[in-house]
């Protein structure tokens, strides 16, 4: 028996060390890098203490009501009137007392859910559109020329309130960024938005939160954070068409992929590929990732994932088209240099 | 009627015979042939029950197995062992059949068994109604797993949320597959429901009065409505989802005005009464075995009834918090969620009335118990998360994420299963005569405990570390591979503790202690019946005088007389005071139930293919209806 006590406080130690691992993470909901996340964090533990009060108490209230008392039941008819309208009065005083906390928790939620869902003026407005199983993103601005598509990465200013207006192409999809905000469903035919403020420069990962098909399990998204100055940069290049190649590989490889059946899907701002229904490209060498997060950037990467869509990311809408070997590897040195 | 049936040759009454002969003739009038035909035709709701039984707990091996399947794949972050075709059909199936073919199944087939032994009938009402819908029901189940073994299982999620399952989207007959199998649950479910309903309403032996049915009878009762009314709702739902798909109306096309939110309410408005179809059955059996093992009646029987019907009714009006993350209006949502945080009273009531049963008392310490201990612990942790996912900002976080699998987990496996598990060991000596090995059920407990909470307890830390639900695979960088194994070492735990529990009902059996009539010193009138019950259940009716019947009457139960011996015939009784009202004849066994539920099933299944099999499919149903319905000469035909 002498073991049992240092069985539980190892046991506790475990659960509480599990626990905090949730605080950390770049797709954590527990490690809050937004006032959104934050309010929605601090609502979680409140919720999370109560009921945990609730769950002690109860389980210790059902812990003594199994303690033997009295002599061995002969006749089970056989019930103290006393003893009974002691306990009407404990459990309509429980009854009463669980109405009260479910009242005050729902103030809280609803206290919360207004804070939440504030409308500030925002200095960002990002048109999100979900597709299987990519992210189409694009900037509006009043001025149409500074309005500019990319996908799979946003990046926002520090400390300024984003609003990301949301839909779809083709199902539903859901925005889902913990560490910033709650979710938010992409629905045909409906346009939802969510609102969200970066506090500190970081990468924040976020998924597609509702089953979409074949892939759902790989439609990430990356949120970039960084400071007012270099998020304007990178806006100005994101509005530039992309740059017409000056080494001999690259203008090859431009020449393949212009020449092939990949413009019939990409875009890139400045040729003459015009496809839509496929990530735009003009600058896909400056993002993270390919493929929705599916693989880090990389010229190998790159030409791996043109050689091979399916392997990589079975059922994926990307077709394998047949190609050299050399072009191949043009393209992709072509695809890395847009940056 | 009644008394033109008193001049008739055959009206020979129970009154009129000794203890021994009664039994004998009884049997010989209420008794299931030899033989396939008889089999088939059989309209004794025991052995409908028994059969409803262990199919449901067939699909809930099937279903596990599907489990098994992944938490193998997630076992490892970027694990190969299935595909995301393979993954997606699984989680499907596995949704599916655990909520349409093993859940809801297994708690009418509980009460299918139960409720009339309970009330102190011969026979549930409409018996033919209950053979066709077990028939049903078996053929529904049979279909999706055959088309998911020729790899055309449906793969859009157990809620096949539209554009994704529309005919756009949905390829194949896939999505199909899946809805028309919700149409054969419907069928069977709502038929099952009538039942229950009329049985508990006209059939109550007489001297049972609404404040002496037992607690079980009650939720089956409350379930019944539920079932009733929600099941519209799906039945809207999966049948303009097949119109959709293949006679192209456009009910949830947004290009051409349709709503693909339309279906989300649909679906939920039965979806969420759903969860309480399947736990308020649960909550009947932790009240019968609660009060059979703290050896004393229900505390609180007046606010448990009131608590069962107020669930009923808060359950039609919870829907929406499914759907807190579709963009629907913030203060409408907020209703949705105080609304979600009422139902926790009259849950609270009930667990308070529970421990109010066991506290100053001997509890006995056997396996029904134990499960039902386990119950408490689990379904609490459920449905306190149940109040965090009743926030709107909370659930913008964990909404479709593992915090929610391991939720619904909690509040199904804990608040269902468990005490369902109890009530086999429970009730399984009423069903076979014997009894279930009591060191094997504590095995069976405790591994099933374990088990539990080491799969699940670890997914709500996973849904708060950004885990969504529904991936078939996750990259190493995510962090979530060390909870992910822990909770499949859990599931494998879980699985052998099903395995057991499979072994000790086929050992006991045969090779079970004998039970006794009533092996618990019971209160219930299901007791004071033979085990296993006779073809009639009972030789004379009971005359009810208390909520615990068994336990007033030590001696010889008081009983009525009057029924007829040689013909089947059933007491009918007033809705509110039972009071003996006419003697009703109960249905013959049939073949046509049967016939009907074959012709019922060519129609559904040629329907995925062409919308002719509605016209001439109904045909074959038509047919086997008037077979069935075609009058026999029965003293209510005539009269």
């Amino acid at each position: 028996m002498t073991g049992r006590p240092h069985a539980r406080a190892a046991l506790a130690v475990l659960a509480f060390a599990a626990i905090l691992g949730g605080c950390q993470g770049w797709q954590s909901a527990l490690d809050p890098q937004g006032p959104q996340a934050r309010e929605l964090a601090w609502l979680f533990w409140m919720f999370l203490a109560v009921l945990t009060a609730i769950f002690v108490a109860v389980m210790i209230a059902l812990a003594l009501a199994l303690i033997p008392r009295g002599p061995p039941r002969d006749d089970p008819l056989a019930v103290d009137p006393r003893s009974e309208r002691r306990k009407n009065f404990v459990v309509a005083g429980l009854a009463v007392a669980t109405g009260v906390t479910v009242l005050v928790l729902t103030g809280f939620s609803y206290v919360s859910q207004r804070n939440l869902f504030r409308v500030e003026e925002e200095a960002v407005i990002v048109r999100v559109t979900g597709h299987q199983w990519w992210w189409e993103v694009r900037y509006e601005e009043p001025d149409a020329s500074r309005t500019f598509t990319t996908a799979n990465e946003i990046h926002v200013p520090v400390g300024k309130p984003v609003k990301v207006k949301l839909n779809s192409a083709d199902v539903i999809h859901s925005f889902w960024l913990p560490n910033l905000m709650g979710k938010m469903d992409l629905i045909p035919g409906q346009e939802n938005d969510i609102r969200f403020v970066a506090e500190r420069p970081g990468l924040y990962r976020g998924q597609c939160a509702e089953f979409c098909g074949l892939q759902h399990a790989r439609m990430g998204l990356l949120v970039v954070a960084e400071e007012e100055g270099a998020f304007n940069r990178w806006r100005d290049a994101q509005i530039a068409p992309a740059e017409t190649p000056t080494e001999p590989e690259r203008i090859t490889g431009q020449q393949a992929f212009l020449s092939r059946p990949c413009v019939m899907c990409h875009t890139v701002r400045g040729t003459g590929a015009g496809g839509k229904v496929a990530p735009d490209l003009t600058h896909i060498g400056s993002r993270r990732h390919l493929a929705a997060s599916t693989l880090p950037m990389s010229r190998g990467n790159l030409a791996a994932w043109i050689v091979d869509p399916h392997g990589i990311k079975p059922g994926v809408n990307m077709p394998t088209i047949k190609l050299d070997p050399d072009d191949i590897n043009a393209i992709a040195a072509y695809l890395e240099g847009l940056k | 009627m009644s008394d033109a049936a008193v001049t008739s040759g055959r009206d020979l009454r129970d009154t009129a015979l000794p203890d021994g002969e009664l039994h004998a003739r009884l049997s010989r009038t209420w008794g299931t042939g030899k033989g396939l035909i008889a089999r088939l035709s059989t309209v004794d709701h025991k052995i409908i029950g028994r059969r409803y039984l262990i199919t449901a707990f067939v699909f809930l091996l099937l279903g596990g197995a599907l489990a098994a399947a992944m938490r193998i794949q997630l076992a490892r972050p970027g694990n190969q062992v299935l595909g995301p075709d393979a993954y997606n059909q699984l989680f499907t199936m596995h949704g599916t059949t655990m909520m349409f073919l093993f859940a809801v199944p297994v708690m009418e087939a509980v009460g299918v068994y139960l409720v009339p032994l309970m009330v102190g009938t011969r026979n549930i009402a409409f018996p033919r109604l209950n053979a066709f819908s077990y028939w049903t029901y078996l053929f529904g189940g049979i279909f999706i797993w055959t088309a998911f073994a020729l790899k055309v299982g449906p793969d859009v999620g157990w809620f096949a949320y539209v554009p994704l399952s529309g005919p756009q989207y949905g390829v194949g007959k896939r999505p199909d597959v899946w809805a028309q199998m919700i149409t054969f649950t419907e069928v069977s479910a709502l038929a099952v429901a009538v039942e229950i309903i009329v049985t508990t309403f006209k059939q109550r032996a007489p001297g049972m009065t609404l404040d002496r049915i037992p607690l079980f009878v009650w939720a089956m009762l409350v379930t019944s409505f539920a079932i009733v009314f929600s099941m519209p709702a799906i039945v809207i739902a999966s049948t303009t989802l097949i119109l959709d798909r293949l006679i192209g109306t456009h009910f949830y096309n947004a290009a051409e005005g349709g709503d693909s939110l339309l279906y989300q309410h649909l679906f939920w408005f039965f979806g969420h009464p759903e969860v309480y179809i399947i736990f308020l059955p649960a909550t009947g059996m932790v009240s019968m075995i609660v009060a059979t093992f703290a050896r004393r009646p229900a505390f609180g029987y007046i606010p448990l009834v009131l608590s069962l019907i107020a669930i009923g009714f808060l359950s039609f009006g919870l829907w929406v918090h499914h759907m807190f993350a579709t963009g629907l209006p913030q203060l409408g949502m907020s209703f949705f969620t105080a609304n979600s945080m009422l139902i926790a009273i009259p849950n609270g009531v009930q667990i308070f009335c529970w421990i109010a049963t066991l506290w100053g008392g001997r509890p006995v310490f056997r396996t029904p118990l134990l499960f039902v201990l386990g119950f408490f612990f689990i379904f609490v942790i459920g449905g306190l998360s149940g109040i965090m996912l009743a926030s709107v900002p909370i659930d913008l976080q964990v909404h479709d994420t593992y915090f929610v699998v391991a939720h619904f987990h909690y509040v199904l496996i804990g608040g269902a299963v468990f005490p369902l598990l109890g009530a086999v060991y429970y009730w399984f000596p009423k069903l076979t005569g014997r009894m279930m090995s009591e060191a094997m059920g504590r095995w069976n407990f405790w591994l099933a405990f374990v088990g539990f909470n080491l799969a699940f307890f670890p997914m709500h830390i996973l849904g708060l570390q950004g885990m969504p639900r529904r991936v078939y695979t996750y990259g190493p960088e995510m962090g979530w591979a060390n909870l992910n194994l822990l909770a499949t070492v859990g599931a494998v735990i879980l699985a052998l503790s099903f395995l057991l529990f499979v072994w000790n009902v086929f050992s006991s059996v045969r090779g079970g202690a004998i039970a006794g009539d009533n092996p618990w010193d019971a209160g219930t009138l299901e007791w004071a019946t033979a085990s296993p019950p006779p073809p009639q259940n009972f030789d004379r009716i009971p005359l009810v005088t208390s909520r615990e019947p068994l336990w007033a009457e030590r001696g010889a139960m008081p009983v009525v007389g009057g029924l007829t011996v040689d013909d089947r015939q059933v007491l009918v009784t007033t809705v509110t005071d039972a009071r003996a009202e006419l003697r009703e004849s109960s249905p013959e066994p049939s073949i046509w139930p049967f016939l009907a539920s074959v012709a019922l099933t060519v129609l559904f299944v040629g329907s995925i293919f062409t919308p002719w099999a509605v016209v001439w499919g109904a045909v074959p149903v038509g047919v086997a209806l008037l077979g069935w319905f075609w009058p026999k000469g029965d003293v209510e035909d005539e009269g």
